[in-house]
């Protein structure tokens, strides 16, 4: 059977999906157990024991400066930094895409605007924006939203404006003005595609957040992995990370179903 | 009988390019105009001239006796070959939302009686073009053929002085276009509609219309053909349908009003 047509069921692509990640951790354990093997004390791949350790120091021993439990002290801040990002931008996206898509006269006065924006290099805004907002978390989740919000906005735009025509015709000669066919022709149509955005904008947004922890924060996940690095503590920086991945896919598969459940006819199911 | 519609001397250019050329036309009321003539003929500029799409060049359209705005408007309906429904709406809510637009300028949503009224006229609509059934399917869940069906109650559901259909069954299997052939004949008749349809079938277009309109170049300069327009060149007036189609409702009325 040719390879094209070869289909996997559920129980067989968890089997297959699962086999390079087992690989890759077996090599890691491999790697590391040799280099334990020669120096008991390494630090570059440290052991899942020394991890577990190191980690749970974190999670459940408060930091003696501050009293707070260092894990969930960095993931609430971190998490309400990206929260916070999102939120505005996926609003913005909303708002402003919608008004740029259906308007012809708003799209050709902002839209070169919001283009110009995206053009800028985010982190080349960080200076301005610490300057400007201060070091505290203004200034983070700012960089975030102007990170994502214009490259969402224009997506939102664009499939707003690729709209079929002959559905805005329709709309006007059963009686729709402006106003109505923005609440009920456009946003409707506009919504799953903003959880889409929305989800293909989660990897670029944890970059600007793990950027503006790591040049200026007190707390958070992204500040705990640049300041344990001066210790070389990669036993506190790969669970981060790992961390940081877990729940980077837990809000992408939220979303996925999110987008399913609520906008079941944009994606061909049987209500 | 008088003119519902009238284009006088209506021209349309692109640019140096004249599609259109000197097209004076008067519709009557419940007359069922169909447009043929070959491709890039101009008939479906013509149609987006009489749904306010497009302005002409020159010229004038009236609609009872006024200037059209150069605007889509409640008064001229459309089904158009493909995407005239929402695919965010179920049939119903795809029928109802011309009455919620009218009635409800903020929002454009209903509530309470309202709601329930436009509803239950909403669900007749759907009734009368076999639509019954299918009340909350989407239109992914609808056959081309059931989806031209719920564009037609949609569109009819605000009593357009003019409907305008252009190549509705284009996309259609053959048996599908004899039903929606029947159907729209049976709306045509019932609810006294005028209807303009533009079609690539010259056998739809006399099945159906009480009157052919041919668009073509009357002349053609074969060094720049883009120069001359088209306009109608033949008018077939089919008497017969138009009198049967009068018959047959004054002896509907004359059975109604008898019992």
């Amino acid at each position: 059977m040719r390879w094209v047509n070869r289909q996997i069921g559920p129980s067989q692509r968890f089997a297959l999906g699962a086999v390079p990640i087992a690989l890759i951790v077996l090599f890691y354990l491999f790697m590391a157990a040799q280099r334990h093997a020669v120096n008991p004390a390494d630090k570059i791949l440290p052991l899942p024991g020394g991890m577990v350790q190191a980690v749970s120091a974190l999670i459940f021993q408060p930091d003696p400066l501050s009293g707070n439990l260092l894990f969930w002290a960095d993931t609430l801040a971190s998490l309400q930094r990206l929260g916070l990002g999102l939120g505005i931008a996926t609003l913005m996206a909303l708002v402003v895409g919608l008004v740029l898509g259906v308007l012809p006269p708003m799209r050709a006065t902002f839209g070169p605007l919001v283009t110009g924006i995206a053009v800028i290099p985010p982190i080349a805004l960080l200076p301005i924006l610490f300057i400007a907002l201060g070091l505290g978390d203004t200034a983070k989740v700012a960089l975030i939203v102007i990170g994502i919000a214009p490259v969402m906005i224009r997506d939102i735009a664009a499939h707003v404006t690729a709209l079929p025509r002959e559905q805005i015709i329709k709309a006007q000669t059963l009686g729709a003005n402006s106003w109505q066919i923005m609440i009920r022709v456009a946003l409707p149509q506009a919504m799953p595609r903003l959880l889409q955005a929305l989800r293909l904008a989660l990897g670029p947004a944890w970059v600007f957040l793990i950027s503006a922890e790591a040049v200026a924060s007190d707390v958070g996940l992204g500040y705990r992995i640049f300041l344990v690095r001066r210790y070389l503590s990669m036993d506190v920086i790969i669970p981060y990370v790992a961390w940081i991945a877990i729940l980077a896919i837990v809000m992408d598969v939220t979303l996925a179903f999110l987008s399913k459940r609520m906008f079941g006819w944009a994606h061909g199911a049987n209500h | 009988m008088s003119a519902l519609l009238s284009l006088r001397d209506v021209w349309v250019e692109y640019g140096d390019k004249i599609v259109l050329e000197k097209v004076d036309l008067d519709v009557a009321a419940g007359s069922f105009v169909s447009i043929i003539g070959p491709s890039g003929a101009g008939k479906s500029s013509l149609l987006r001239l009489i749904l306010g799409q497009e302005a002409p060049t020159r010229g004038q359209i009236l609609l009872d006796g006024v200037p059209l705005a150069p605007e889509c408007g409640p008064d001229r309906g459309v089904v158009f070959q493909r995407y005239s429904v929402f695919p965010h709406l179920t049939a119903l809510g795809n029928t109802v939302f011309g009455l919620e637009c009218a009635q409800s300028p903020l929002l454009a949503r209903l509530f309470g009686g309202a709601r329930r009224a436009a509803m239950a006229e909403a669900t007749e609509m759907l009734a009368a073009v076999g639509l019954a059934d299918s009340l909350h399917l989407y239109p992914a869940q609808l056959s081309g053929g059931m989806q031209q069906r719920l564009a037609i109650a949609q569109a009819l559901i605000k009593r357009p002085r003019i409907l305008l259909l252009d190549e509705p069954f284009g996309a259609l299997d053959p048996g599908i276009r004899a039903d929606m052939h029947a159907l729209i004949t049976r709306l045509w008749r019932d609810y006294a509609l005028t209807i303009i349809m533009v079609t690539h079938d010259i056998r739809e277009a006399f099945t159906l219309g009480t009157r052919v309109l041919a668009l073509d170049k009357r002349r053609h300069d074969p060094h720049a053909p883009h120069r001359f327009g088209a306009t109608a060149v033949y008018d077939l007036p089919l008497r017969d349908k138009a009198a049967q189609a009068a018959a047959d409702t004054q002896s509907a009325s004359e059975t109604t009003g008898a019992s």
